[in-house]
């Protein structure tokens, strides 16, 4: 799976505002709805839905990287999308590295391979260095996009 | 203090595959050893103490993974993460504690 199978270009910020788990999950869901990815009336439904699952364990993954993610009913495929925090958020990481990057899925209810490629994808590229720190260090959606494309295309894994 | 490899297979049991829950508490189980531990999928291995290597191996239900242990306390590692796989990561056989769904 490549991250242009998932992810919502339109959706994509470079500058997360919050400094909270639960406001990074929020503005990233409301992202999704702006970009007409998730329905308006699903908004609050999803972010508890993500919410609930962290609260199961952080689904921060190490490296300052973070997939929190959810199934629900109101997608029929896996929608998702990729922001940026300057800062960095605290995610009780297994590691304990604060958060800058967050890859945030939601997924049909019964498709477990589809959720298990978008994380081995997400994994597989970002265990690059170079390119986890060019993502992280990137100023506009554009240039994350042009990143993720490049990523799909060439692959920065050798 | 041996640092030969011992190594057991196991099977990837709950529905959901080896997705973000199971590969935390695996890597959380690892941490707790001295010793290296890898898991050996068909093409690739993984570090067992690394969240993100081991979600590359995208193992789905029914994948059969190698864990391999080298160190001081392989042994009782490699007890400690089959058991793991034995008890299907706690998660139960239907699925209905898939992620961001209800678990009692």
């Amino acid at each position: 799976m490549k991250f242009s199978d998932f992810v919502a270009v339109d959706a994509i910020r470079s500058d997360i505002e919050s400094d909270t788990k639960q406001g990074v999950i929020r503005e990233m869901a409301e992202a999704l709805v702006e970009a007409g990815k998730i329905a308006p009336g699903e908004l609050e439904g999803i972010v508890k839905a993500i919410m609930k699952r962290e609260d199961l364990g952080s689904t921060g993954i190490g490296r300052g990287v973070a997939v929190p993610h959810t199934k629900h009913p109101s997608v029929d495929r896996l929608v998702g999308t990729v922001a940026v925090s300057r800062k960095g958020i605290e995610f009780e990481s297994l590691d304990g590295e604060p958060v800058q990057l967050f890859f945030l899925l939601v997924s049909p209810p019964d498709r477990p391979g589809d959720h298990l490629r978008a994380l081995e994808n997400i994994s597989r590229q970002l265990r690059d260095d170079g390119f986890c720190k060019r993502l992280k260090a990137s100023q506009t959606p554009a240039e994350i996009e042009h990143l993720l494309e490049e990523a799909d295309h060439h692959g920065f894994v050798s | 203090m041996s640092q030969e490899t011992l190594s057991r297979e196991v099977v990837v049991g709950n529905r959901q595959g080896l997705h973000a829950r199971p590969a935390d508490l695996l890597a959380r189980e690892a941490r707790k050893w001295q010793s290296r531990i890898e898991l050996v999928g068909k093409s690739q291995r993984a570090d067992g103490k690394s969240i993100l290597e081991l979600l590359t191996l995208a193992a789905e239900a029914g994948t059969r993974l190698v864990v391999e242990a080298t160190g001081p306390d392989a042994q009782e590692a490699i007890e400690a993460i089959g058991g793991l796989f034995d008890r299907n990561f706690n998660e139960q056989m239907n699925g209905n504690d898939a992620p961001g769904e209800t678990r009692r």
